[in-house]
């Protein structure tokens, strides 16, 4: 059975083998503006995905680049989200701190972006990722995945100190980043949920 | 008390104006903008065209002989120099009619003026103007910012490009006519990362063109690339949040081609668009004396001793109980 799900940019479409990832035409930007984003962006998604997987990061396979759209492997897994604890939380945190430490920003790490199948995680959608090795991008990351924890689990804070170990397990400049998640924090600019 | 009418002062940069506004109207407006004669707005410059002419914008509004309830200035973000003048003559009008004061912050006003003049009710504002380039919307008591510019606002980008080409400032209407004629696109940086969006490379980029194509077209393509970024991350924005109403704010909100792109955004996703009309986009009285309203009616007055303005005021540092 195939489902289908309709983000900002693109929708993907979840059948049983596979998923079909496209990206659709904005008709607010000129056509030459619009195709190269979207091929652009398809291309780096397909490379961000590889190169996270060189790093140690289960992610899908890709089975096939189009122009607009990736076809990937169904991941049968079960959304972190449903199933965490503090042990997935530091196996979510050793994973973050690999993609960093490998120069690479997720953009959107949420506990349903992260698939738990068998004992490993699988992360999904890159369709935000980019390669950044600035430390207000790696807080940003971070940032973004503990207001997740908050506003959707209510022991967030042993969910936190949790990834925080898996994190600092895997990515040397943990300590640095952590530091700049607690400003990020108190900057206010990131809360988009109730405290 | 009595909450029915405040005066309200504007004077963040280059806008000098009074109003005293009501719920349902505005009463009284004058104004008397800063126009640098060559070059871009230097603050102290500002500040003291600001101080020469605030007497005569006040009283201008005064003699409209109109009561009012309260007084409200632009407290920040803005030019240190122009808020403090700002803020000294609203002081001394809130001792002297004694009646409570508000410090206003100037992007809240933004987009309260435009709720206002709109009807829209609980939007994602893409709120654009020299020095300020924010996707903002309410959540959890305060308008949050999802995506923001990482070095300069747009206004302040395109006035820098006008410049470049020789043009007055500012330059935003004057590249908004040329790019009309525009038409070859040419290939520029397109810088989004995650939420926020970057226009330095963009400006590099668009300069080197310039010297080996028309003019009109480094323009066309310059506004294509440039709001095709804040259009994304608008309707990221919406689409995070759930939210179908979308609101234009600021200066640059005034350029028609970017009010037809989000437009086109929010027909292709089911949404609705609104902009205010056009005098309300560019940086008013009227903004501030609504804004001040609201917060009179909710006991958001200050102590004059408690008056500091702020040059880097952000909006999410407000409380918004009337939403």
């Amino acid at each position: 059975m195939a489902v289908e799900k309709r983000g900002a940019e693109a929708v993907v479409l979840i059948e049983d083998g596979r998923v079909v990832k496209t990206r659709v035409k904005k008709s607010y930007r000129v056509d030459e503006l619009d195709e190269r984003l979207r091929r652009e962006r398809t291309r780096a998604e397909a490379k961000l995905m590889s190169d996270a997987r060189k790093l140690g990061i289960p992610t899908p396979i890709i089975y096939d680049v189009g122009r607009f759209d990736l076809v990937m492997e169904t991941i049968h897994g079960t959304p972190l989200k449903d199933v965490i604890d503090e042990d997935g939380a530091r196996k979510a945190g050793v994973l973050v701190g690999k993609l960093h430490s490998g120069g690479i920003i997720h953009g959107d790490l949420t506990t349903s972006n992260m698939l738990v199948k068998g004992d490993r995680i699988y992360l999904i959608d890159f369709g935000l990722s980019f390669w950044d090795e600035m430390l207000e991008s790696r807080g940003v990351d971070v940032h973004v995945f503990y207001q997740t924890l908050i506003s959707s689990h209510h022991d967030h804070e042993k969910l936190m100190s949790a990834f925080a170990e898996g994190y600092r397990s895997s990515f040397k400049g943990a300590d640095e980043v952590l530091e700049r998640v607690k400003e990020i924090e108190y900057r206010g600019r990131y809360k988009t949920e109730a405290p | 008390m009595r909450c029915e009418r405040v005066l309200g002062i504007e004077g963040t940069a280059w806008s000098l104006s009074a109003a005293i506004v009501g719920w349902d109207r505005v009463y009284a407006e004058a104004s008397a903008p800063y126009i640098p004669e060559t070059g871009g707005i230097h603050p102290m410059a500002a500040a003291q065209h600001h101080s020469n002419h605030i007497g005569e914008v006040i009283r201008k509004v005064l003699d409209s002989g109109v009561e009012f309830d309260g007084v409200a200035f632009s407290q920040g973000p803005g030019l240190g120099p122009c808020l403090r003048t700002v803020a000294t003559a609203a002081r001394a009008l809130a001792l002297a009619y004694d009646v409570p004061l508000m410090g206003v912050n100037h992007c809240v006003a933004h987009i309260e003026v435009g709720r206002w003049q709109t009807g829209c009710r609980d939007p994602v504002t893409l709120y654009v103007s020299g020095a300020n380039s924010q996707v903002l919307a309410f959540r959890a008591g305060k308008y949050r910012i999802f995506g923001e510019t990482l070095d300069i606002g747009i206004g302040n980008a395109l006035d820098k490009f006008g410049r470049f080409l020789g043009l007055q400032h500012p330059g935003g209407p004057k590249i908004e006519a040329l790019a009309k004629e525009g038409r070859h696109y040419i290939h520029l940086p397109y810088v989004v990362k995650g939420m926020d969006f970057s226009f330095s490379g963009l400006m590099s980029a668009a300069k080197e063109a310039a010297a080996s194509h028309p003019k009109e077209d480094v323009c066309y393509s310059l506004q294509e690339n440039a709001f095709a970024m804040l259009v994304e991350v608008t309707e990221r924005a919406m689409a995070h949040t759930g939210k179908d109403e979308c609101l234009i704010a600021g200066g640059v909100g005034a350029n028609m081609r970017l009010q037809q792109m989000l437009d086109e955004m929010c027909r292709a996703r089911g949404a609705r668009f609104y902009a205010p009309p056009r005098k309300y986009f560019g940086d008013n009285g009227s903004m501030i004396a609504y804004t001040g309203l609201l917060q009179l009616k909710h006991g958001m007055v200050l102590k004059v001793e408690d008056s500091a303005v702020n040059p880097n005021f952000r909006p999410d540092e407000v409380d918004i109980p009337w939403l």
